[in-house]
């Protein structure tokens, strides 16, 4: 996917100033937030099992090597191809050539994050195959050529108005006057046309949320019944995933499942669950006959070996930029890559280059509350200083911010300086204020005042205050 | 092979001077032996009524709890919940011994065919291996015995769940597979299912019936 995020800043203006799209965010994703604080009030153990959950994600890649070869070895036993692929055009082209192996001319796929990381559906229709997003939000996606917002909602950025404006400019086929003005009416045109796709694809596609060492299998977790159709009807079930998804045992999945519906959607389970180990078994009347994973790399490798090793152990809920005021601000495709969000402004940095990513963990006021509902406990805004860190190591901060971030450090690390320029400064900013008690403009600082007033001091500076408590105390 | 050995070599590689001994140890035995959590406490108190938290979650996952004495109740029964949902009178099932036992002309009028789901069919008819309270969570093997198509093509899935198989959690249902296949075997397909197809795609609101069945119905059998 080509990225944008270099722009962040400008898509952020954009974003804001979008009508249409701050339509579509201000009820959503509030929505999802009420939801997982009730999931969370139905289960008293949700705290401890994101304890559990991070020492299960810590213990697995710690030992990742190990854990991989063991889910290979299983997954093999029972029947399936297992192919490797550290970059993205790697697993496009190992995909590719399953399809051509397969004779397929129709791909039906189901929701991946991964394959919009690596650009799979491009390769593909490049490749001269028909490509069906059967999610229906990614369905809604490919129609409108754009790119999912949301990790979990993608198409959170839309209003119901805009999808029936789509499927009224796309399926001209259907009569022209027909109601379309409910959601139900919308789903139900999607499942009519996505049904003749899942009976006579060729090959399916879908992701996996987890790898399970100990049987081989993959996972999918959804709600429509999109991925089962997909991967239980074609003839090939294609796997596409990447390699931090793997998990010791069912046991350890069951931990992760409990926190992974609650924190996403507020939902106890996702209604679908599903399982996949291996191609159809003898004497199995359906299920695909051959069945494949590829395991993807495209950079977790990097992640693993730096210390941001513990973004790794990410489980993809989307808490984070739900509870986000950037993300509830601005939208997910602000963000210029796939993953938007706190977990995006760790990961894509990581994935694409710091570089090309160095806005993203700037985005951020460090309010924590991405890495308070994380049910991996990822401390997300840690990560994001590091890159700030990397970022700035890496001599990409402008002249006049490294000037300016330098005079402050070296005001911070004198405290007789510090103490009176904050002595001096405090009644200037309040005379400057004129009593208003808010400063409405101010030099130097109007990237600040040109959106809202800063506060003004009061005249005096903390300490000032505190030694003034503690002599009339001691009177 | 190249692509394999690279990538686990960078990882091995990364994690600098390890007892590897230690690491290949700690591996076998969790896969030997999965450490288990205890059971959430909506479930796990001495003395819980599984099966009224079964009905309790499964009606909160939208699905329909209905129950029957007997195998021979479950014709009638089915028929019943065809005509309140004005389905048409007929279903498939797979070779589940349970099903294919039942004497169907017990409910007259109700069309019967067996195997693996056509998109043209109206109802699925599966047993499942399991329901765990915790959820209201249906689980299913895939097979002759319950093709999986048929819990995702036609409109309407019922399953009959025998109470004797309502376990308290997820773990509880993943040991009667290892029962049943054998440690660390899975049928191909093992689906744990919650209620109807959903989608909240469209404006944050919940519509029934997305790609999936628009109706779920779970007949628990006393015997």
């Amino acid at each position: 996917m080509h990225a944008t995020s270099h722009a962040f800043k400008a898509n952020a203006r954009e974003a804001l100033a979008d009508t249409q799209l701050q339509r579509a965010l201000s009820g959503l994703p509030g929505g999802l937030v009420a939801q997982r604080t009730a999931a969370r009030a139905r289960l008293p153990e949700f705290e401890d099992l994101r304890d559990v959950g991070a020492d299960i994600r810590n213990h697995t890649l710690d030992h990742l090597d190990l854990y991989l070869e063991a889910y290979e070895k299983a997954a093999t036993a029972a029947g399936a191809r297992v192919h490797w692929a550290r970059t993205g055009d790697e697993a496009n082209g190992i995909i590719l050539d399953i399809c051509r192996a397969a004779g397929a001319r129709l791909v039906t796929k189901g929701k991946s994050m991964v394959s919009e990381e690596i650009g799979l559906n491009g390769a593909l229709i490049a490749g001269g195959l028909e490509v069906v997003e059967t999610d229906l939000g990614e369905y809604i996606l490919q129609i409108r050529d754009e790119a999912p917002s949301h990790i979990v909602a993608p198409v959170i950025h839309l209003t119901q108005e805009q999808v029936e404006a789509d499927f009224r400019r796309t399926h001209t086929h259907l009569p022209h006057g027909r109601r379309l003005d409910a959601p139900v009416e919308l789903v139900d045109e999607a499942r009519g046309i996505l049904r003749q796709k899942f009976v006579s694809a060729d090959v399916g596609i879908t992701g996996a949320n987890f790898l399970v060492a100990e049987t081989g299998s993959s996972i999918i977790v959804t709600n429509e019944g999109n991925g089962d159709l997909t991967q239980s009807l074609a003839k090939t079930h294609i796997v596409i995933t990447s390699i931090d998804k793997v998990v010791p045992t069912l046991e350890d999945v069951s931990v992760l499942l409990r926190l992974l519906a609650r924190s996403a959607t507020g939902q106890d389970i996702t209604t679908y669950t599903t399982f996949s180990t291996g191609p159809r078994r003898q004497g199995d009347p359906d299920g695909p006959a051959a069945y494949h994973v590829v395991l993807v790399d495209n950079g977790r490798t990097d992640l693993y070996a730096s210390n941001m090793r513990e973004v790794l152990r990410c489980i993809r809920c989307a808490a984070c930029m739900n509870h986000c005021p950037v993300y509830n601000a601005v939208g997910g495709h602000a963000y210029g890559w796939v993953y938007p969000g706190p977990i995006g402004a760790v990961l894509t940095p990581g994935l694409i280059g710091v570089k090309a990513a160095a806005s993203l963990p700037n985005a951020s006021t460090f309010c924590g509350k991405c890495e308070a509902v994380c049910p991996m406990k990822i401390p997300l805004p840690k990560l994001m200083r590091q890159w700030r860190e990397a970022e700035f190591e890496a001599g990409q901060p402008p002249l006049l911010t490294r000037a300016a971030l330098a005079a402050w450090g070296a005001l911070a690390r004198r405290p007789n300086l510090y103490h009176m320029v904050m002595r001096a400064s405090a009644p200037l900013l309040k005379a400057w204020s004129r009593g208003s008690g808010s400063i409405a403009s101010l030099p130097l600082a109007a990237g600040w005042t040109r959106h809202r007033d800063l506060p003004a001091p009061q005249g005096q500076t903390f300490q000032q205050l505190w030694r003034a408590t503690r002599n009339s105390a001691a009177k | 092979m190249t692509n394999r050995s690279d990538i686990l070599g960078k990882i091995k590689a990364s994690r600098g001077q390890t007892d590897e001994a230690a690491r290949v140890r700690a591996v076998a035995a969790r896969l030997a032996l999965p450490p288990r959590q205890p059971a959430v406490a909506r479930v796990g108190a001495a003395g819980t009524n599984l099966r009224a938290v079964f009905e309790a979650e499964a009606t909160r996952n939208l699905a329909t709890v209905m129950a029957t004495a007997t195998a021979d109740d479950i014709p009638p029964a089915i028929a019943s919940y065809l005509r309140q949902h004005n389905q048409p009178p007929g279903l498939r099932h797979g070779a589940d011994p349970l099903l294919s036992a039942i004497d169907w002309t017990s409910a007259p009028g109700l069309a019967i065919a067996q195997g693996a789901a056509d998109p043209a069919d109206t109802a699925g008819l599966s047993v499942a291996a399991a329901g765990v309270a915790e959820t209201g969570t249906l689980v299913l093997a895939s097979g002759a015995d319950n093709p999986v198509t048929l819990g995702f093509l036609p409109e309407t899935h019922i399953v009959v769940l025998r109470a004797a198989d309502i376990v308290a959690t997820y773990e509880d249902a993943y040991d009667r597979i290892r029962a049943r296949l054998g440690p660390a075997q899975m049928p191909r397909t093992l689906n744990l299912i919650s209620g109807p197809s959903r989608t909240a795609d469209i404006g944050g609101r919940i519509v029934i019936g997305a790609h999936g069945p628009r109706r779920m119905a779970v007949l628990i059998l006393d015997s």
